[in-house]
């Protein structure tokens, strides 16, 4: 009989050091063949952390480490201290993370059922979880669509519900993997200033490079490697010089 | 169960109901509705375990009330009728299917899955469905297997190859089915 | 499409557990075969209309179209018996068999999906002891019904493409340049649901609900 899975069990041994950060230690990681990254050494306390590359340059599979999306093959990813390996429950409880494509993330068939979802797999009680969404929902200007159907929002809409989502979880630090390539000027500027808002660490993986200006530390990756590590300024210049040799 | 063979399991219902939902193609004299195209490729491009459990969350789906059948019927009636035994060999289908697709995943190609489609999507699914369809309709065997099977085979065929060339193409770009177990090392 | 058979009305037949109906569903079925009577048959097809169309108040057409999608199994039945063993059988087989599709119709039309999945999650419970977790089935439930528009509109997307360039495949080629892409584009949506999902904690069994309903 199972009524526990192998690594579920181990997110009771909860230990974590909130001042250690995002720690990635000599990381590499394939898909088959192929070399995504390799030789990543890394730690991440800053508030505000952008990582820029080109298109299959390996950042979102980067981005997916931090919350043990993917474990690597090679190395360790510590979250505060946590293995995402063996301790991935409490990473989850840690690090949110929010995808491009709200479409991708958004499953259930209401707004409130759906930004109810994290903490239903966290066990939380019914009454509480209804008093978090609605709070969640009133932050964000969504208040009024508690019981819409959620695939009928706008694309601005469906982000910030995304980004409601993983909020009400209340986690420490959260992931944006590309989250304003999908949306209009408007509705990026919305999400950007969100963003800018938020009390958490944040990692943000974009193209959009303007996001990126008052950042505290931006990691240019290539070919799977970090080739620059720096401020907002140095590391977008070093980005574009790159790009352009090509 | 990884959530993402969940999703493929989900998918794969939702796909076979979308199929049901396509008007009956015309080719030859038989005009065939595509759901069982849909039972063929859960099991060619899922695998024996996700391809059985996702043609058996289809017909939970079809149980519970949604009017997914290609007839537009749904609910619990279709699994009390005389036909209902073709529904219940589905998910066997689909899983005879997967299973010998996986046995033949270092080889597959539209011939080999073409093959693999008719004995598990065809032979199963008339090896189960023609007696349920004799014992509840109280018909002789030879009216059973002539009404309830000989009549559907030549659209049966032409899914079986279609399935095929489909899960192929799958195949290559997007495997769902993983590293075989045993088909390539035995070799 | 209309995904459901559910016909809203404030009567004690929708009122009734899922569960409980399911279960008299069960019941009328052994009744009907244990029972092999005509007499039997007809009164059992009395009681489901006039719990339908009384009781619950739904519509004929609800019940004229389960009744239409077997019409011809029925008719098929009465010939096929009036040949071989003798008419009076034959009405019974086809009494008993409408009886119990029109039974099943009334469940359904006066049954909420979401009270369906519930019972649903509820008949799975003692899988737990073979590794399966109810929640994991509402879940798919939940994602296959979230995927049935997003196929249907992903399909128009590329018919609609591939008619942007002049181009109206038929046939195999067809299979080639529509069918396949398109399910290799889902397929990689699916993925992506799923990681978006575990991102959200799916993959990990909550604390304390194992042995609660929530």
């Amino acid at each position: 009989m199972r009524f526990r899975r192998p690594g579920a069990v181990a997110a009771g041994t909860d230990t974590a050091d909130p001042g250690r950060g995002l720690e990635l230690r000599g990381v590499g990681h394939r898909y088959g063949d192929r070399v995504v990254l390799e030789g990543i050494d890394v730690t991440l306390t800053e508030p505000r952390v952008g990582v820029i590359g080109a298109n299959g340059s390996g950042k979102s599979t980067f981005a997916r480490l931090l919350n043990g999306l993917v474990v690597p093959d090679q190395g360790q990813v510590l979250v505060d201290g946590l293995d995402t390996r063996t301790q991935v429950r409490a990473v989850r409880r840690r690090v949110g993370f929010v995808f491009q494509d709200p479409d991708a993330q958004i499953v259930h068939p209401t707004v409130a059922e759906d930004v109810g979802y994290g903490l239903e797999n966290q066990g939380v009680p019914a009454d509480e979880r209804a008093a978090r969404v609605a709070e969640v929902l009133a932050r964000h200007g969504l208040a009024g669509h508690a019981d819409h159907p959620a695939h009928l929002l706008s694309g601005g809409q469906k982000q910030l519900l995304a980004i409601a989502g993983v909020l009400v979880m209340r986690p420490a630090r959260i992931v944006f993997d590309e989250p304003t390539t999908l949306l209009d000027l408007v509705n990026a500027r919305r999400v950007g200033d969100l963003i800018a808002g938020l009390e958490q660490q944040v990692v943000v993986v974009t193209h959009q490079l303007d996001l990126l200006h008052d950042f505290d530390r931006v990691l240019v990756v290539d070919g799977g490697r970090v080739v620059e590590d720096a401020g907002p300024g140095p590391a977008v210049a070093a980005y574009r010089t790159l790009m352009a040799d090509r | 169960m990884k959530t993402r063979d969940l999703a493929y399991i989900a998918l794969f219902a939702a796909i076979i109901a979308v199929l049901g939902t396509l008007p009956a193609i015309n080719v030859g004299p038989v005009p065939i509705t595509a759901q069982t195209l849909g039972v063929m490729l859960a099991g060619s491009v899922l695998g024996a375990r996700r391809g059985f459990l996702a043609v058996l969350l289809f017909l939970v789906l079809v149980a519970v009330g949604l009017p997914l059948l290609a007839s537009g019927a749904g609910g619990l009636a279709p699994f009390a009728g005389a036909s209902a035994g073709y529904l219940y060999s589905w998910p066997v289908a689909a899983a005879v299917i997967g299973w010998l697709t996986e046995r033949t995943w270092g080889r597959y190609n539209v011939v080999v899955g073409t093959l693999v489609n008719v004995v598990g999507g065809i032979i199963v699914i008339y090896a189960v469905g023609v007696p349920v369809l004799k014992a509840v309709a109280g018909l002789s065997w030879h009216t059973a297997l002539w009404s309830g099977a000989a009549v559907f085979v030549p659209g049966d065929l032409v899914k079986a190859f279609v399935a095929a060339a489909i899960a192929d193409v799958v195949r290559r770009s997007y495997p769902v089915i993983e590293r075989p177990r045993r088909a390539v090392g035995a070799r | 499409m209309t995904l459901a058979l559910y016909v809203p009305r404030a009567s004690a037949v929708h009122r009734l557990p899922a569960g409980l109906k399911l279960l008299c569903l069960a019941v009328l079925a052994v009744a009907l075969f244990a029972l092999p009577t005509i007499t039997a048959a007809g009164a059992a097809l009395a009681g489901v209309l006039a719990v339908g169309l009384l009781v619950a108040r739904l519509p004929v057409a609800v019940l004229a179209r389960q009744a239409r999608a077997v019409r011809w199994w029925l008719l098929a039945l009465l010939v096929v018996h009036a040949l071989t063993t003798d008419l009076l059988t034959g009405a019974h087989v086809a009494l008993r068999l409408l009886t119990l599709v029109l039974a099943a119709a009334v469940v359904t039309a006066t049954t909420r999906v979401s009270e369906m999945v519930a019972v649903v999650e509820t008949v799975c419970a003692p899988l737990r002891l073979v590794g399966v977790r109810p929640a994991r089935v509402g879940l798919a439930i939940t994602l296959a019904l979230r995927f049935i528009p997003v196929l249907t509109e992903r399909a128009d997307r590329i018919r609609a493409a591939q008619a942007a360039r002049g181009g109206s495949p038929r046939g195999v080629r067809a299979l080639r340049t529509t069918i396949a892409p398109l399910l290799v584009q889902v397929l990689q949506m699916a993925h992506d649901v799923s990681e978006a999902l575990d991102a959200r904690g799916a993959d990990v069994e909550p604390p304390r609900a194992a042995w609660r309903r929530s």
